[in-house]
C-alpha cells in the first residue's frame, strides 16, 4: 500500500466527517473542555468563604483604574518617579564626573605626555573616545540605577497592565491595540527594547504602528538632555525655590507632549497608511504581588542598566573620536566642524536652533545621551571662546548649570533655543541600536525609513512653528 | 499544602539534596532530554525557567512579556536537560502567533516532558490548557504554581486528586520564593527517565456525534500513522480543519512524530546532537 495514499485518505475521511459533525464542531469541543475543567475544578478546589471584609486587590484597582483618579495617579507616580531620578542623580553623577574629568583624565594626559605619544593620538584616544565614555558613564549610570529599579519595582507590583487598562480607551479611539500602552511604558527606558516588546501586539498593522511611535516615548538616553536644559533655561526662570519643581513640571509636559503625539501618529497612521480598525484583546489584570525589592534592584542593575550602558559607552567611544576629528581637522584655516556648523547655521536658525545643535544630533545619531556634551563643545569651538573648557574636541561639562548657561548665552542661545532643544530631543529620528533593531524587527527599509523621517519632519514642523511664533510675540 | 512524609524521607530523597541541580545557564553542548515549559500567561513560566536555568529571562507582573522561546539548560543526577520557555498561551486552539509557536513546539518539537504551569488561583480556566496539552502528550509534569497566593486568597488545592484527574504527577510551588522547584525536578526526571508513567487525561464530555467521528478517523490515522500517540488530538484538528495539521499529514512530517511522545523512557537516546 503506498503511504502517500494512505495519508490522502485520512484527508478525504475527514473532510467527509467534517459535513457529519456540523459546522459547531469547535463550540461543543470548546464546551467540552470547559466542562471537563470545571468538573475537574470543582472536585479539587475548595475555598475557605469566610471573606475577609477588606479586600486590598479590590480597593487598589478601584482607585488606580477609577475614572477620575485613574489618570491623576498615573501622572503623579510618573513625576514622583522622574523627581527621584532627578534628584537622586545628582550627587553621584557628579561624584563619577570629577572622578573621571578631575582625575583619571588629567592622569592619562600626564601618562601620555611621559610616554611620548603622538598629540593627535593623545587627543583621538583620550580627548575624544575616553571622554566620550567618561561623559556616557558618568551622566547614564546614576538616573538608570535609579530609574530602572523603580519602573521595574512597579512593574512586579501589577500596575503596568492597569495603565493599559486605562489608555485602552485612547488608543482604541486612536484605531492602535491597547498593549501599546505596554510597548509605550517599555520606551520610556529604552526604545529598542520598547520595539521588541511590541510582539506582545497580534496585528501586523497595530505592531507597526506600535513600532512607528515608540520613538515618542523620551528614552533614558534623553532624560539628561530634558533635565538639564529644563533646568538652565526653564526652571531659572523661576525663584530659586521653585525652580527644581517648574523644570520637573517641564519635563512632564515634555513627557505629556510625546504621548500626546503617540495618540495623533497612531491616529493618523490607521486613518492612512495604516488603515484599520482596532482589534479586540483581552488583557488579565494580573493579582498584585508584593514586589521583591532586592530581587529587583539586582536584576535590574544587572541586566538592564549595565546593558544599556554597555551599549551606550560602545557608541560613544567611536562618537568621541568623530567629535575630536571634526573639531581638529583642518581645511582652509578653519576646522570641519567650523565649515559644517557654518554650513548648517541658516537652517538652523530658521528653525529657533543652530548649526551646533544640528551637527550634534548628526554626530550623536549612534547614542542620544551625548548630545548635550557634544553641543557644549561644539559651542566653545565655533564662538571662538577662549579660556573655558579643555581645547578643541574635548568633551566636558561644567559643574554648575550656570556655567552651562554662560557658555551657551555666548554661543548665542536664547529661551527659544532651549524650548525647542527640549521639543527637538523629543521629535527626531531614533538613535541607530532602535533603527537596527526596527529593521530586524519589521524586514522592512522602508518602514525603518519611515520611522527615522517621520519624527525628524515632525520636529522641524514644530520647531519652525514655535520658532515663529516665539518671535512673533517678540520673545 | 506540603506532602506529608513518613519521618527520614526527605534525607533519602534526592531532591533533598539541591547540591544535585546543576545550572548551566545557556551552555547546551549535550542534552539529554528536552523539557517545555507551558501555560497560562503571568502563571509563572520564566520565573521558574530563570530559577532552573540561572539565566536571567525578563520576568514582570503582566501577561505576554516573553515574545520568543527562550532555551536553556540545567543538569540533574547525570542528565543533562535542555529547558525551552514558550510563550503563555490560554488555548492551544486558535491561530494567534504565540498559540501556534506553543503548539508547534509541544507537537512538533517533540519535548520528552512538558511542564503545565498552572495558577493555582484561577485553576478552572488553567485546566482548559492542561487537558489541551493532555490531548497531545502524555508525558506531561503540572506545577501548581503560586501557591503562596493562593493561600493568600484562602483556595485550598487537593493536589492529589488534582494529580489522579489528570494522570499526571502535580507539584505545588512557589517559584517566586524557590518554593517545590526541587520536587519539581525531580517529577521531570522521573517523567522523563521513564519511572513515572503517565495515564493523561482526555477530554470526556464531547457530544456523541463527534466521539463516532473521532473514533472513525483515529482507525484510519492509525492505517496510516501506526503507534501515533496522540491521534484523538490529530484527528480533532482534522475535522476541525486545521491547515496546519492537514498539511503535516499529507507531507508524512507526523509520520516522523511516531514513537517519540510515546511510551515513557523509550523515547530517550543517550546524546543528542545540540
Amino acid at each position: 500500500m503506498n503511504p502517500a495514499n494512505t495519508r490522502e485518505e485520512v484527508l478525504e475521511a475527514a473532510a467527509n466527517l467534517r459535513w457529519e459533525v456540523g459546522p459547531d464542531l469547535h463550540d461543543s469541543l470548546m464546551e467540552a473542555l470547559y466542562t471537563d475543567a470545571a468538573r475537574i475544578s470543582d472536585r479539587v478546589l475548595s475555598r475557605d468563604d469566610a471573606r475577609p471584609a477588606f479586600d486590598l486587590d479590590r480597593t487598589i484597582d478601584r482607585l488606580v483604574t477609577s475614572r477620575w483618579l485613574g489618570f491623576p495617579i498615573m501622572m503623579l507616580l510618573m513625576a514622583v518617579v522622574l523627581w527621584v531620578t532627578i534628584t537622586g542623580a545628582n550627587v553621584p553623577s557628579s561624584l563619577l564626573s570629577s572622578l573621571f574629568l578631575e582625575t583619571l583624565h588629567p592622569a592619562l594626559k600626564q601618562a601620555a605626555a611621559s610616554a611620548g605619544l603622538a598629540w593627535w593620538l593623545d587627543g583621538l584616544l583620550i580627548d575624544g573616545m575616553f571622554l566620550a565614555m567618561a561623559w556616557v558613564v558618568s551622566v547614564m549610570l546614576p538616573p538608570m540605577a535609579i530609574f530602572f529599579p523603580l519602573f521595574t519595582l512597579l512593574e512586579d507590583f501589577g500596575y503596568l497592565p492597569r495603565v493599559a487598562f486605562n489608555l485602552d480607551r485612547w488608543f482604541k479611539k486612536a484605531g492602535a491595540h491597547g498593549k501599546q500602552a505596554l510597548t509605550m511604558a517599555m520606551g520610556y527606558g529604552c526604545n529598542a527594547a520598547g520595539v521588541v516588546a511590541t510582539r506582545v501586539i497580534d496585528s501586523p498593522r497595530e505592531r507597526l504602528i506600535a513600532t512607528l511611535t515608540n520613538n515618542f516615548s523620551l528614552c533614558n538616553g534623553r532624560w539628561p538632555t530634558q533635565i538639564l536644559i529644563a533646568t538652565i533655561f526653564i526652571g531659572s526662570l523661576a525663584p530659586p525655590v521653585l525652580a527644581g519643581l517648574v523644570s520637573a513640571g517641564a519635563v512632564m509636559a515634555v513627557v505629556l507632549l510625546g504621548v500626546g503625539c503617540t495618540f495623533l501618529v497612531s491616529w493618523g497612521l490607521s486613518r492612512t497608511l495604516l488603515r484599520g480598525e482596532a482589534s479586540a484583546f483581552s488583557l488579565e489584570l494580573p493579582p498584585y504581588r508584593p514586589p521583591r525589592i532586592l530581587q529587583t534592584i539586582y536584576t535590574s542593575l544587572i541586566d538592564r542598566t549595565l546593558i544599556v550602558l554597555w551599549r551606550a559607552v560602545v557608541f560613544s567611544v567611536p562618537a568621541g573620536a568623530a567629535i575630536w576629528l571634526v573639531s581638529n581637522i583642518h581645511v582652509g584655516g578653519t576646522s570641519l566642524a567650523e565649515h559644517l556648523i557654518q554650513g548648517m547655521d541658516p537652517f538652523g536658525l530658521l528653525i529657533g536652533l543652530n548649526g551646533v545643535i544640528l551637527l550634534a544630533y548628526i554626530i550623536a545619531i549612534p547614542a542620544n545621551e551625548i548630545v548635550i556634551p557634544t553641543v557644549l563643545m561644539l559651542t566653545v569651538v565655533s564662538a571662538g571662546l577662549s579660556g573655558v573648557g579643555e581645547g578643541a574636541g574635548v568633551m566636558f561639562e561644567f559643574d554648575s548649570a550656570s556655567a552651562t548657561l554662560g557658555v551657551l548665552e555666548a554661543g548665542g542661545w536664547t529661551l527659544l533655543t532651549g524650548i525647542n532643544l527640549m521639543l527637538f530631543s523629543l521629535l527626531h529620528n531614533p538613535c541607530s541600536t532602535t533603527l537596527y533593531t526596527i529593521w530586524k524587527e519589521t524586514g522592512s527599509v522602508k518602514w525603518t525609513a519611515a520611522s527615522a523621517l517621520l519624527p525628524i519632519a515632525m520636529g522641524i514642523v514644530v520647531c519652525f512653528c514655535v520658532a515663529q511664533a516665539f518671535r512673533w510675540l517678540g520673545g | 499544602m506540603q506532602p506529608t512524609h513518613p519521618p527520614g524521607a526527605c534525607e533519602v530523597c534526592p531532591a533533598h539534596h539541591p547540591a544535585n541541580l546543576k545550572r548551566l545557564g545557556v551552555n547546551m553542548d549535550r542534552y539529554d532530554f528536552v523539557v517545555a515549559l507551558a501555560g497560562n500567561p503571568n502563571t509563572g513560566k520564566s520565573t521558574l525557567f530563570n530559577s532552573l536555568t540561572g539565566l536571567r529571562q525578563h520576568t514582570g507582573n503582566w501577561p505576554g512579556k516573553t515574545v520568543t522561546r527562550a532555551e536553556g539548560g540545567f543538569a540533574y543526577q547525570g542528565s543533562h536537560y535542555k529547558l525551552v520557555d514558550l510563550p503563555g498561551t490560554y488555548s492551544l486552539l486558535s491561530t494567534s502567533s504565540d498559540e501556534e509557536i506553543a503548539r508547534d513546539f509541544i507537537l512538533f518539537g517533540q519535548p520528552d516532558v512538558t511542564v503545565i504551569v498552572v495558577d493555582a488561583t484561577r485553576l478552572e480556566r488553567n485546566l482548559n490548557l492542561v487537558c489541551q496539552v493532555l490531548e497531545i502528550t502524555g508525558r506531561a509534569v503540572v506545577c501548581l504554581n503560586l501557591m503562596d497566593e493562593a493561600e493568600r486568597h484562602r483556595l485550598t488545592v487537593d493536589q492529589r486528586s488534582l494529580a489522579r484527574e489528570l494522570g499526571v504527577p502535580v507539584v505545588p510551588a512557589a517559584a517566586r520564593q524557590g518554593r517545590g522547584v526541587p520536587l519539581l525536578i525531580d517529577m521531570i526526571h522521573q517523567v522523563a527517565t521513564g519511572s513515572f508513567v503517565c495515564k493523561p487525561h482526555r477530554i470526556q464530555s464531547e457530544p456523541p456525534a463527534l466521539k463516532r467521528a473521532v473514533s472513525l478517523l483515529v482507525e484510519k490515522l492509525g492505517a496510516a500513522f501506526p503507534d501515533l500517540p496522540n491521534a484523538r488530538w490529530v484527528a480533532l484538528r482534522l475535522l476541525e480543519g486545521d491547515a496546519r495539521i492537514e498539511e503535516a499529514v499529507r507531507s508524512g512530517e507526523l509520520a516522523g512524530l511516531v514513537g517519540a511522545t510515546e511510551g515513557a523512557g523509550t523515547a530517550a537516546p543517550a546524546e543528542r546532537a545540540g
